[in-house]
C-alpha cells in the first residue's frame, strides 16, 4: 500500500514535443484514480512513467515516500495490467499467474497457495491448466488481474484494460474491479479512454488532453463543474449541448429564445458578448409530461424534433439550428479534440420515456436554464464554475 | 450435379493428384531397391519388382557395409549439423538486430543476404577450390562448413527475422514489471518465444546443406568429406557401365530417411517457416 | 534543456546502432567471406590464361577469355538451354502449383497429411530425385514407357536431345513444385474470405473471382514465388549432372561452368565463365523485378 505523488512530470521524446506536461496528481493510499483523455492525450505515457517502462524527462515521482525516477520497473514492486494483457502465450494459467512469485523464488507451498486464492477470487478454477491462446477474453482479463493480486504489490496500474471486450462483459468486468479493489483496498491507477469507466470506476478523475491536466476532481464535480469547454463536452453522454448565447439584463439569448438566468450567473457573465452556453440533454423536458404547476412559462420553446431515438427508459430528440459559422468552426474543433464526430449544430435533448414526440414532430420543450454553463469562446474557461 | 458437390469432387480428385504426385516416385524409388541386382542388369521394366526379381533387404545391407557409402552419411550428418547449428546461431544475432532496432546498414544486410540467396553458386568453386587448396582446407569438414554456412545464412536470416518480428516484445515489459531483470524476461520470457522460430530456422537450413550437391563434388575428392549427395553420383559398382541402379535406390533411400523424419515430426514447422521467409503473415 | 534531450536521443540511437552492427557484423563477413572475396578473385582470374595442370605458365590475357567465351558457340547453346529450362519449368510450375495451392486451401479433410506429403519432395536430395526419375524413364528398368500410351516400350528418352531435356525437366518440375504451391497456398490465405462474398454479392463468376479478386490479391506472392524459383532454375546443375551429365547438348550454363574449372582444371577461362554467369544472373534478376515490378519490401512488409 502507498501513495503515488506525481511532482511537475514532464516527457519529452527526441522531437521536443512533450507528451506529458508538467502534471502534478498526489494519489492517496487506497484510492482509486482514473486518467482519462482523447488518445494521444498523453494517459498512457504517465501511466508508463509511473511504473517505470517510460523515462521521465523532468520531475520527481514518489511512491510510497521513495523518488523512484531511476528505479527500474521490477525495483517498484507495482502491478500492471495491460491493455492486450500480456499473457504469456507459453504457460499455463496457473504459471501465468504464478510468474512474478517465481521470480521472487518464494516457497512452492506459498506459491500455490496464493495462485489457488488468486483463482477462487477471480473464478479460474477451472482453467488453471489451460493456455491462455484458449481463453476468451474475459477470462484473459482475469488472469492478468491475478498475476497482479498475487503479487502484493504497492499499487494496480490499469492501461485501458476492458477496451478489448465487448460491451456487455466491460460492464461486468467493470463491477468486478470496482468490487476487488475495494475489497483490497489498494492504491489503483487506471487509464481509460472511456468516460463511463471513469465516472463509474474512479474517487478521482484526472481529465488530460494533449499532456496537460485539465482538471482533477471528484466524477460528480467534473460533470456538474466542468472548468472548461474540452471537459464539459468531454464527459458526459450524450454529450453537453454548446449553444451562442449572449447575456444582457439577467437574460440570456440562445438560438430558440431568450431565458431568465439567477442572478449570480448574470451579474459574471453580463455584456461579455457572444459566449458559449453550455446546457446538458436532461435539462430540458417536453412540457406535455410535466405537471403544470412545475411549467414556468418564460422557459419554453417551440422546436422542432428531427429525430427520435427511444430508449426505453428515456427518449432522446435532435434538434437542428442554425449558427453562424464561426459557432460552427469552434463547435467542429471541440468535437475533433474530445475523439468525437459531431456534425452539425443540432440540440440533443433527453426526454421522459412518456413523451409522445416523434420524429419530425414540433413540440414544446422547457428548458432548466438555471443550469446553463457559460464559457468564454477564445479561453473555453468555464465562467460560471462554482456556481 | 449441383455446384457444391461438383466443387467437393474437384477437390477430391486434386487431393488424389497430390498425393500421387508427391509418392509415386517415392514408391517407385523404395520398390527399385527391392529388385535384385540381377534382374536390373537383364533390363526389368515395370513398376514393382517381378516374382523371382526381389532382393529382399540384400540392396540395404550392401549398401550399408559398404565402406564409402558409410563413411558419406557420417559426413553428411557431421557437415550439416555442424553448419546448421553454426549458422542458425549467427542468423539469429543478425535477425534481431533486423526485427527490433534501429540501424543504419539494414537495408544493406537484408540485401546482401537476398543476393547471395541468388546467387550462382557454381560461378565459386573455380575460386574456393583454389583457395581451399591454398589454405590446406580442401577436402575437409571444415571446408564444405564455411560454404555452406554462408548459403544458408540468407535463408536463415530472412526466416527468422520474420519469426522475431511476430514476438510480442513488449512481455518483455510485462516481465520487467512482474518483478524479472533484463536477463530473466530474455531467459524466461523471449527465448521460449523465439525458440519455435529458430528451431524453424535450423530444419531448413539443415535441408539445404543435407541437399548440397555443387560444394560436395567441387570441393572434396576422396570420402574424407564427401557427402551423400556427392558419394551417390560417384558410386559405380564393379561395372562402370552399368550403374548399379538398385543398390544406388537403396543407398537414395537411406540418405531419404533423415529428410522424411524431420517432414513427419516438424510438417508444421517447416511450412511455416518456408512462407515466412517469403510471404508476409 | 530540449538540446539535452536532443542529444540523449541521438545518444541512444547511435548506441542501437552500433549493438546492431557487432549483432550483424558476423554473419555478414561470413557471408561476404565466401562470396564477394571468391567472386573477386574469380575476376582478376579471368584475365589470365591459368589452368591448374600448368600453373607456372599462367599469362596475362586481359579480355581474351571473356572473347573466347562470348564468341563460343557452346556458350550460347547452353546459356540458351538453362533459359528454356528456366521458363518452362516456372511456367508449368505455376500453373500446377496454383492447382496444388487451390485444393489445399479448400481442403477441409486430411490437410496434415497433404502438407507432409507435398514436404517430401521438397526435402528430397535433388541427386536422389535424378536418380528416381533417370530410372523411370529408362527403357530396361523404368516404368514411364509402360504407362505413356505414345511411347513404345523400347523408346531410349536418353538418346536425344528433346526427350532428355523432358526427362531433365520432369525431374526438376516434380522436385520444386511443392515450395511453389506452398508459397502460394500461404498468398491465398492472404485473400480476406470476404471480398470474395463480397465479389460473390456483386455478382462475379468463378473464373472473374479468380482474376478479378484472387490474383490480383495475390500478386505480392505469386511474384516473390516466381523470382526465387526462376533464379533457382537458371542454376540448375545436379538433374543435368546426375540424368545426363550433359550429353546430346543438354549443358546447362553451371554445367560448362562446372566442367571447365573442375574437370579441365582450366581456371583462367573457368573463372571468365563464373563471371559471366553471375552477371547473367543480376540480369535475368533485373529483368524479373522490372518486367513484373517485384517489390520485396512490400512482399515482406519490411519497413
Amino acid at each position: 500500500m502507498a501513495t503515488i505523488e506525481m511532482k511537475n512530470i514532464v516527457k519529452k521524446y527526441g522531437d521536443g514535443f512533450p507528451a506529458v506536461n508538467d502534471v502534478s496528481i498526489d494519489v492517496a493510499d487506497g484510492e482509486f484514480l482514473i486518467l482519462v483523455g482523447p488518445s494521444g492525450c498523453g494517459k498512457s505515457t504517465l501511466l508508463r512513467m509511473i511504473v517505470g517502462l517510460e523515462d521521465i524527462t523532468s520531475g520527481d515521482m514518489v511512491i510510497g515516500g521513495e523518488r523512484v525516477n531511476d528505479l527500474a520497473p521490477r525495483d517498484r514492486n507495482l502491478a500492471m495490467v495491460f491493455q492486450n494483457y500480456a499473457l504469456y502465450p507459453h504457460l499455463t494459467v496457473y504459471e501465468n499467474i504464478a510468474f512474478p512469485l517465481r521470480l521472487k523464488k518464494r516457497p512452492e507451498k506459498e506459491i500455490d497457495e496464493k495462485v489457488r486464492q488468486a483463482s477462487r477470487t477471480l473464478d479460474l478454477d477451472e482453467h488453471l491448466e489451460r493456455k491462455p491462446g484458449n481463453l476468451s477474453g474475459g477470462q484473459r482479463q482475469r488472469v492478468a488481474m491475478g498475476r497482479a493480486i498475487v503479487r502484493d504489490a504497492k499499487a494496480f496500474l490499469f492501461d485501458e484494460p476492458l477496451s478489448n471486450l465487448d460491451a456487455k462483459l466491460r460492464g461486468q468486468m467493470r463491477t468486478e474491479i470496482a468490487r476487488l479493489q475495494k475489497q483490497l483496498g489498494i492504491t489503483t491507477v487506471y487509464v481509460t479512454h472511456d468516460q463511463t469507466e471513469a465516472m463509474t470506476l474512479g474517487d478521482r478523475v484526472a481529465v488530460m488532453k494533449r499532456g496537460v491536466l485539465q482538471q482533477l476532481a471528484s466524477p460528480r464535480e467534473l460533470y456538474e463543474q466542468p472548468v472548461n469547454l474540452f471537459v464539459a463536452g468531454f464527459i458526459g453522454s450524450p454529450p453537453m449541448n454548446f449553444l451562442p448565447a449572449t447575456v444582457e439584463d439577467g437574460q440570456v439569448t440562445l438560438p430558440f429564445g431568450t431565458f431568465p438566468l439567477p442572478a449570480d450567473k448574470a451579474e459574471r457573465t453580463a455584456g461579455k458578448g457572444l459566449l458559449l452556453a453550455g446546457i446538458r440533454p436532461e435539462h430540458f423536458e417536453d412540457v406535455s409530461v410535466m405537471a403544470d404547476d412545475a411549467v414556468d412559462g418564460t422557459r419554453t420553446f417551440e422546436a422542432h424534433v428531427d429525430v427520435r431515438e427511444w430508449l426505453g427508459d428515456q427518449q432522446y430528440a435532435y434538434v437542428p439550428y442554425d449558427a453562424e459559422a464561426q459557432v460552427q468552426d469552434q463547435l467542429r474543433d471541440l468535437a475533433r479534440e474530445a475523439d468525437s464526430e459531431s456534425l452539425r449544430t443540432q440540440l440533443v435533448v433527453s426526454l421522459d420515456a412518456a413523451s409522445g414526440a416523434q420524429g419530425d414532430d414540433d413540440v414544446t420543450l422547457f428548458i432548466d436554464s438555471d443550469r446553463l454553463h457559460f464559457f468564454d469562446p477564445q479561453s473555453g474557461e468555464n465562467l460560471t464554475v462554482g456556481l | 450435379m449441383n455446384k457444391n458437390a461438383l466443387n467437393r469432387v474437384g477437390t477430391l480428385v486434386g487431393f488424389v493428384l497430390i498425393l500421387l504426385w508427391c509418392l509415386l516416385p517415392v514408391a517407385w524409388i523404395i520398390s527399385l531397391s527391392f529388385k535384385s541386382q540381377e534382374a536390373v542388369t537383364n533390363g526389368s521394366p515395370g513398376f514393382l519388382p517381378q516374382s523371382g526379381g526381389g532382393a529382399g533387404w540384400q540392396n540395404y545391407v550392401d549398401v550399408i557395409q559398404d565402406e564409402q557409402f558409410r563413411r558419406a552419411i557420417l559426413n553428411s550428418i557431421g557437415i550439416s549439423l555442424t553448419a546448421t547449428i553454426l549458422s542458425v546461431a549467427l542468423a539469429t544475432l543478425t535477425a534481431y538486430a533486423v526485427a527490433r532496432l534501429e540501424f543504419q546498414g539494414k537495408r544493406f544486410v537484408l540485401t546482401t543476404a537476398l543476393v547471395i540467396a541468388m546467387f550462382p553458386v557454381v560461378s565459386l568453386v573455380g575460386p574456393l577450390f583454389d583457395m581451399w587448396r591454398t589454405f590446406g582446407i580442401y577436402d575437409t569438414w571444415i571446408g564444405l562448413i564455411i560454404p555452406y554456412m554462408s548459403f544458408t545464412l540468407p535463408l536463415a536470416i530472412w526466416t527468422l527475422s520474420a519469426f522475431f518480428r511476430e514476438i510480442p516484445w513488449e512481455m518483455e515489459q510485462a516481465a520487467q514489471v512482474d518483478g524479472a531483470t533484463s536477463w530473466q524476461a530474455f531467459r524466461k520470457v523471449i527465448v521460449p518465444l523465439a525458440a519455435p522460430g529458430v528451431f524453424t530456422a535450423a530444419i531448413l537450413t539443415f535441408f539445404f546443406a543435407w541437399n548440397d550437391f555443387v560444394f560436395g563434388i567441387s570441393l572434396t575428392s576422396t570420402e574424407r568429406a564427401r557427402p551423400i549427395p556427392a558419394a551417390l553420383s560417384f558410386f559405380v559398382g564393379a561395372d562402370p557401365f552399368n550403374r548399379p541402379a538398385s543398390l544406388l535406390a537403396a543407398g537414395a533411400v537411406v540418405a531419404t530417411v533423415p529428410v522424411i523424419l524431420l517432414v513427419l515430426f516438424f510438417q508444421r514447422k517447416i511450412v511455416a517457416g518456408l512462407t515466412a521467409g517469403a510471404v508476409k503473415g | 534543456m530540449s538540446t539535452s534531450t536532443v542529444n540523449r536521443a541521438s545518444d541512444r540511437t547511435r548506441a542501437e546502432n552500433r549493438l546492431a552492427l557487432k549483432l550483424v557484423a558476423p554473419a555478414v563477413a561470413l557471408m561476404l567471406l565466401v562470396t564477394a572475396f571468391p567472386m573477386l578473385r574469380a575476376l582478376y582470374l579471368s584475365f589470365f590464361s591459368y589452368s591448374l595442370t600448368a600453373p607456372d605458365e599462367r599469362e596475362f590475357v586481359g579480355l581474351d577469355n571473356y572473347a573466347t567465351a562470348l564468341t563460343d558457340g557452346l556458350f550460347w547453346r547452353d546459356t540458351g538451354n538453362t533459359v528454356f529450362i528456366m521458363v518452362v519449368t516456372v511456367a508449368v510450375e505455376l500453373v500446377i502449383g496454383f492447382v496444388f495451392a487451390m485444393v489445399m486451401h479448400r481442403l477441409v479433410f486430411a490437410r496434415g497429411l497433404v502438407r507432409t506429403s507435398i514436404l517430401i519432395p521438397y526435402g528430397i536430395i535433388t541427386v536422389v530425385s535424378g536418380f528416381a526419375w533417370q530410372f523411370a524413364f529408362s527403357n530396361t528398368n523404368g516404368f514411364v514407357n509402360d504407362v505413356l500410351p505414345f511411347v513404345g516400350s523400347d523408346f531410349n528418352w536418353f538418346a536425344s536431345y528433346e526427350s532428355s531435356m523432358v526427362a531433365i525437366m520432369v525431374s526438376e518440375i516434380w522436385k520444386t513444385t511443392p515450395f511453389m504451391a506452398l508459397l502460394l497456398l500461404a498468398g491465398l490465405a492472404q485473400v480476406p474470405e470476404d471480398m470474395l462474398e463480397a465479389a460473390k454479392v456483386d455478382g462475379a463468376t468463378w473464373w472473374q473471382r479468380l482474376w478479378k479478386v484472387i490474383l490480383p490479391n495475390m500478386r505480392a506472392a505469386i511474384m516473390v514465388a516466381v523470382l526465387f524459383r526462376a533464379l533457382d532454375a537458371y542454376r540448375i546443375f545436379d538433374n543435368i549432372f546426375v540424368m545426363t551429365a550433359g550429353a546430346n547438348g543438354t549443358e546447362s550454363i553451371s554445367f560448362l561452368t562446372y566442367r571447365q574449372v573442375i574437370e579441365q582444371f582450366q581456371l583462367g577461362i573457368g573463372s571468365a565463365l563464373s563471371v559471366l554467369l553471375f552477371l547473367s544472373v543480376l540480369v535475368v534478376a533485373f529483368l524479373i523485378v522490372k518486367i513484373f515490378r517485384v517489390n520485396l519490401a512490400d512482399a515482406r512488409q519490411e519497413a
